[in-house]
């Protein structure tokens, strides 16, 4: 891409990210919560790759040792959002930390750590999904 | 109110019909686009800021990729002749059209007016859900509390679109 785009690209992607974070932690305030900030912080990294190619994030295939990496960096998204839910579930019927007052950050028991986790769940499966359709596409043209 | 909203369904409806018959696939992408953006408008109309930000962030991100695909593959649509086989599925979709129209006249009857539904179960959840879960946005309150099920459900199917991705787009296998 050109310089403009990377330049724009550079300035804005972390304040992207750090909507969604806000968006993600706010869940229980205010409207959003984990499925929309985590689409939004898979979308921060998505502009990311549009700008800059896959270098950015070592997604490169050089040889068959860095398929390696990429095989790597699949599974640790892939392993955060079997986490996200693994997690989520033992305790999901129950609110069992205590609720607080409604309207402070730290309130409402389990609702934000559920929504930090399926925050991650979101974000790793949407970016899992566009490297993919990135990396294999690669493999094809090999 | 009804009437913002029965322009947009109209716009989503021409959007729709476009994307089917556009010529270049790539326009009809767009095309689509109009349907997604329009029903983030009518989210933020009937009050549902939650699903209004989730819409606009996925519609953005699936189109992104629909205009990749589009743009690496073909822009040219595929010719397809109508031949019997293509004539029985249509007057099928037609019957079935029908039967729906039926049923869904049937049941609108005993629906309440727009606007002015009943609040059997929600009233429960409006009234008691702040004080029970200590959460001030209700609809994370019902969805990580009450709804847990419904969300863990929503995380799986996610999950699993993610894994059947690569595995249908892995060609070569792992050495």
């Amino acid at each position: 891409m050109s310089l403009i785009v990377k330049k724009v690209a550079q300035l804005i992607t972390g304040f992207i990210f750090l909507y969604g974070l806000y968006i993600i932690v706010h869940g229980h305030l205010t409207p959003g919560g984990g499925f929309a900030g985590g689409a939004i912080i898979a979308g921060a990294y998505i502009l990311q790759i549009l700008a800059f190619g896959k270098a950015p994030l070592l997604l490169v295939k050089k040889e068959t040792g860095s398929s390696i990496s990429e095989s790597l960096a699949i599974l640790l998204f892939l392993m955060m959002a079997v986490a996200g839910f693994f997690i989520g579930t033992k305790v999901f019927f129950n609110n069992f930390l205590p609720v607080g007052k409604i309207g402070e950050l730290v309130s409402a028991g389990a609702i934000p750590i559920y929504n930090i986790l399926i925050g991650i769940e979101v974000a790793a499966a949407l970016l899992t999904i566009f490297l993919a359709l990135i990396i294999y596409k690669e493999e094809i043209e090999e | 109110m009804e009437l913002t909203l029965s322009i947009l369904l109209g716009f989503m409806i021409i959007g729709a019909l476009f994307a089917l018959h556009a010529k270049d696939l790539l326009s009809a992408v767009i095309a689509a686009g109009i349907v997604g953006y329009s029903l983030v408008i009518c989210f933020l109309l009937l009050k549902a800021p939650d699903l209004a930000i989730v819409q606009i962030v996925v519609e953005t991100i699936t189109l992104i990729i629909m205009v990749a695909v589009v743009l690496d593959s073909t822009r040219e649509e595929l010719n397809v002749k109508i031949d019997t086989q293509q004539i029985i599925n249509m007057s099928l979709a037609f019957i079935f059209m029908l039967v729906l129209i039926f049923f869904f006249i049937q049941a609108i009857e005993t629906l309440n007016p727009f606007g002015e539904h009943s609040l059997r179960m929600a009233s429960a959840y409006v009234g008691e859900t702040a004080a029970k879960t200590g959460s001030a946005n209700l609809v994370t309150g019902v969805l990580f509390d009450f709804r847990g099920y419904d969300t863990l459900g929503e995380a799986t199917i996610l999950f699993t679109a993610a894994i059947g991705v690569l595995t249908i787009l892995r060609i070569k296998g792992k050495k």
